[in-house]
């Protein structure tokens, strides 16, 4: 059994089709990474898996349930499929501290000492214990997000899926989000859209290739990048490379 | 003249401060009400279903069309007709509410608006139902941004229940009144010991919600919200 299965999901907005029948598995622990170009549904795919967009058709199972049921209680569901937005999303009337811990407080129901306790042993966790007083508005970007994931930990997800976690940050600053992430491969799993390909190369134990609605190709960083059998991703990671460089 | 006036005033202070507190009692009761309401129609018309979003809307619309007097005396002497007898006080406490939600509905429905989407897409990542997602994330932060609107409708009611001398509701107006008839040469002095009266109301309210504001404001919120 698989810990995250997607099973030929379908979404369209109006007579948009965004995704058009998307299959591919995500075990426990295991880092995949989605590239693609920017409009090819990556988004709309993490939206489609957490059931915040549900999709048109298809299926996704998460540890053997299928969550694309309508009769299944999405709350439990989504306490187990953490979520890291590329604009934070962090509480603006919440501490650090405080954003980390309300789903412990309000939806795990955990007491408030434990919870905070626990809070801040992920805030230890991004590197963050010493901000864990400030509000949102008063850490940079990579704080914020590195607090953002710090609160996705906390509720121990199944899965986090991460939506262009980096691409709101300078480079500077994404390097610290990338540090932290890197650290979480191999613990839980990840599902992860990013731009960024060295990251994808080094910590990625597959790399998804996406474009227009579909998958063109996927397979283990090497391949991906040395060899890849479609043409299509030759073109985009060949074009990356001379952008940033081989590494 | 001037003394005639000013006797007049401190022969009747404590029957000035009577109605003094029927006017606290008028405002406090009615902006409560009021407050209670308009959060929870602003709510109803930005998170519900139709048909009850256009009904707010409806009253909303009527209310804030017309004057407060004419809602008074269709309260007062319009329901009396119909058998419906209430007391001045409560007539003129229903008056003030159905006005002043109609405006606080406005001020509410305009900080949820103001409220970014991703606050509730986070909380609802995060597994918390709609209703715990409304209590911990947006009403928080709505009661915040909703401050210095709110803070000005108070101060309008305060005013606005002078207006309830019309209905014959013993407040600092008619008390005002009554003296200014028993002995009309004090009336300009006694008129204006009562708007200092209102005036020092209205400056202390708005030095206190302003201490609440900056009390409560969340440093650096201004940034968010252009993010």
């Amino acid at each position: 059994m698989h810990m995250l299965e997607v099973v030929d999901i379908y979404k369209s907005y109006g007579s948009c089709e965004v995704l058009k029948g998307l299959s591919f598995t995500v075990d426990k622990d295991e880092t995949k990474v989605i590239i693609g170009t920017s409009g090819t549904g990556k988004s709309t795919l993490l939206k489609c898996i957490n059931q915040l967009d549900p999709p048109d058709k298809g299926e996704v199972w998460l540890e053997g349930e299928d969550i694309t049921n309508p009769s299944i209680d999405l709350n439990r569901i989504r306490q187990k499929i953490g979520f890291v937005f590329q604009d934070f999303n962090l509480f603006n009337h919440l501490t650090a501290l405080q954003n980390v811990s309300i789903g412990l407080e309000k939806v795990k129901k955990i007491e408030k000492e434990n919870a905070r306790e626990k809070a801040l042993e992920e805030l230890r966790r991004v590197g963050l214990e010493k901000q864990s007083c400030q509000y949102p508005a008063q850490l940079s970007g990579g704080q914020k997000q590195r607090v953002g994931i710090a609160r996705a930990l906390a509720m121990d997800p199944a899965i986090i899926l991460f939506d262009e976690p980096t691409s709101a940050l300078d480079p500077e600053l994404i390097g610290d989000v990338l540090d932290v992430m890197k650290n979480l491969a191999g613990k839980v799993a990840m599902l992860i859209v990013t731009h960024e390909m060295g990251f994808a190369r080094n910590v990625a134990d597959e790399i998804i290739f996406m474009e227009g609605g579909t998958i063109i190709e996927s397979g283990p960083p090497e391949q991906m990048f040395n060899n890849p059998k479609k043409e299509r991703t030759r073109q985009f990671l060949g074009r990356i490379s001379t952008l940033y460089g081989k590494e | 003249m001037i003394l005639l006036g000013i006797n007049s005033i401190i022969n009747n202070i404590p029957f000035l401060l009577e109605g003094l507190g029927v006017t606290i009692a008028l405002t406090v009761v009615s902006v409560t009400l009021a407050t209670v309401f308009g959060i929870l129609l602003a709510m109803g018309r930005c998170y519900t279903r139709q048909p009850l979003p256009f009904l707010i809307y409806i009253y909303e619309k009527v209310f804030r069309g017309l004057p407060l007097l004419i809602i008074f005396f269709l309260v007062y002497f319009g329901l009396s007709q119909q058998g419906i007898h209430i007391k001045a006080f409560y007539a003129a406490v229903t008056g003030l509410v159905l006005h002043s939600t109609a405006y606080q509905i406005q001020i509410f429905r305009s900080a949820i608006l103001a409220i970014p989407e991703g606050q509730q897409t986070a909380a609802m990542s995060l597994g918390m139902s709609k209703p715990k997602t409304i209590f911990y994330i947006i009403l928080p932060q709505v009661l915040r941004l909703s401050i210095p609107g709110w803070s000005n409708e108070f101060t309008i009611l305060l005013k606005d229940t002078s207006i309830a001398f019309s209905i014959g509701v013993v407040e600092l107006m008619a008390r005002g009144d009554a003296i200014n008839s028993m002995n009309p040469s004090g009336i300009l002095h006694v008129l204006l010991f009562i708007a200092l009266l209102y005036f020092i109301l209205v400056f202390s309210i708005n030095k206190g919600l302003n201490y609440l504001e900056k009390r409560y404001r969340l440093s650096g919120y201004e940034v968010t919200a252009v993010q």
